[in-house]
């Protein structure tokens, strides 16, 4: 009996990608791709557009299945965690007839959560994402940003092992996404989490990235992985080590992301 | 330079019409205030027209007599019984259309093949299959309201974002509460609207279901009028359908205010 106890304390869920690759038809879009991704640690991945990233992501999450290679779960979610895997999309994905909480209980209802529970869960959770006044506000009400604060919020209800973040803030403008960055340090920092971070913004993977996934150009490969040790709230708009970083991996993808600009759509 | 200069020219604008409350009631009076002045200076026979203030005292003889409510009861009856019947059918058979991929391939084609029947046309089969009494008149409204529903629930359920879908499905919804939850809120804008013209056609159909074996409803009174060539009767009871069909309108109207208000 003292077995499950301890491992539901001391519970960590990595993710391992175990040689993916991936083609329509005959047309090879990813290729051999291992990687692990360890409890704790934001993974950033980043490429040129049409590398794949999203749909690794959508590998990882289930949505979609790889031709080859499997993804794997190692070690338990933590104990009260509804949804290991859990999405945050570019599009916000907010149910449009529903109110910011319930949008958040919508993922509760279907794991038998409601009344008093969910409420105090929802309570809980957009208190996280400074959210309180809004509870009642409908998303058409919503600027971008807050919009996407709430699915955020949405995400920590179901107390995810992993987050796969599909370009949260590609569609904010730029000061929106500065300081969405700043509530998502702020939210690891006080409760660290697991996140796969898919981003074309190379200032998002080195502010929020403790590594840095490179992919190459069609077909996806892993290009490089670099690794960024200054811990995140040490981080800031502008620093030099991050440019620097910055423009390292700038100059990996600078002239595949041409070649890729050049390139006539497949379809 | 010139200090004063010339301002740039306004050339925005327009393309947004907005609804403005009484203006379409002002055109219905001044068109009934139009024809009474015709058919009263002698400029419009009134074998071609009748006279509005005739067929409103038409109705309310109508309705004095107590005939007005005699009449309206199975007609109402009849549409309500028929166009839930439809309507529900369609809805359901629409969704069902909408998800599952051989139901689509199957009863597309012949809901195509149903749809631009006449369904007046079938009248003798609804009275050979359900008899000349209610069931007829019910079969045809509800056959009528039907197609229509149906083309617009599916078009409705596939123009349900399927992104919301995805996110669904990532957080592990049933696929039960998928449907209910974000399938059918999705395809509610389309369902009203595609609601709006099936009623009107359900009303349209009243008055084909009452030309046999009815001997009250509104239907039946405008036919019978009409072979008697009874003008104000038969506009007495056209009038009747008209306001029917605002009603219904206006309470579509009301569903999509309250079941939408997350429109942007």
């Amino acid at each position: 009996m003292l077995a499950p106890l301890i491992s539901c304390k001391r519970s960590m869920m990595d993710i391992r990608l175990d040689g993916i690759g991936h083609s329509y038809d005959d047309f090879e879009v990813m290729r051999d791709i291992s990687l692990d991704i360890s409890s704790g640690q934001i993974v950033c991945i980043v490429g040129p557009s049409g590398c794949g990233k999203s749909t690794l992501l959508r590998f990882i999450g289930g949505l979609e299945r790889p031709k080859l290679g499997r993804v794997l779960q190692l070690g338990e979610p933590p104990a009260g965690c509804l949804n290991p895997l859990t999405y945050i999309f570019q599009d916000f994905a907010l149910l449009p007839w529903r109110s910011v909480s319930g949008n958040i209980s919508l993922v509760l209802e279907d794991h038998g959560i409601k009344g008093a529970a969910a409420d105090k869960i929802i309570e809980d959770v957009l208190a996280r994402t400074k959210l309180s006044d809004f509870a009642k506000a409908l998303p058409k009400q919503l600027s971008g940003g807050m919009k996407q604060r709430v699915a955020i919020a949405r995400a920590l209800a179901v107390k995810p092992a992993v987050m796969l973040m599909d370009e949260p803030l590609s569609a904010l403008d730029s000061q929106t996404r500065e300081l969405l960055m700043d509530d998502l340090v702020e939210l690891w920092t006080r409760q660290p989490f697991t996140a796969v971070y898919v981003t074309h913004n190379l200032a998002e993977a080195v502010r929020l990235g403790h590594r840095v996934v490179v992919l190459s150009r069609r077909p996806g490969k892993i290009r490089e992985v670099v690794d960024i040790d200054k811990p995140l709230a040490a981080r800031e708009f502008g620093d030099a080590d991050l440019e620097k970083t910055q423009k390292y991996l700038w100059q990996l993808m600078r002239d595949e992301a041409r070649a890729a600009d050049a390139e006539l759509l497949h379809g | 330079m010139d200090e004063t200069g010339t301002s740039v020219a306004f050339r925005g604008g327009g393309f947004a019409p907005k609804s403005r409350r009484w203006v379409g009631v002002v055109v219905f009076v001044a068109l009934v205030l139009f024809v009474e002045w015709g058919t009263r200076a002698g400029w419009i026979s009134s074998l071609s027209l009748p006279r509005p203030s005739d067929v409103f005292e038409t109705f309310r003889q109508l309705y004095d007599s107590g005939l007005l409510f005699k009449h309206l009861g199975p007609s109402l009856s009849r549409l309500t019984v028929g166009a839930i019947l439809g309507a529900s059918v369609g809805i359901s058979v629409g969704i069902l259309i909408g998800l599952f991929s051989y139901v689509r391939s199957g009863l597309v084609p012949l809901v195509a093949a149903i749809f631009p029947i006449p369904k007046i046309a079938l009248l003798p089969l609804f009275v050979i299959w359900f008899g000349i009494g209610e069931g007829s008149k019910y079969a045809l409204i509800a056959f009528g309201t039907f197609t229509p529903t149906v083309v617009a629930t599916y078009g409705a359920v596939d123009n349900v974002d399927r992104t919301l879908i995805r996110m669904g499905q990532s957080f592990g919804l049933s696929w039960w509460s998928i449907v209910r939850k974000i399938v059918l809120p999705g395809a509610m804008p389309g369902i009203l609207s595609g609601l709006r013209i099936s009623l009107a056609i359900a009303i349209i159909l009243l008055v084909a279901a009452e030309m046999l074996g009815a001997e009250y409803g509104i239907g039946a009174y405008i036919l019978e009028a009409g072979s008697l060539y009874d003008l104000e009767r038969l506009f007495a009871g056209v009038v009747i359908l008209s306001l029917l069909g605002v009603l219904v309108s206006g309470v579509i109207g009301m569903a999509e205010r309250r079941l939408l208000g997350w429109r942007t």
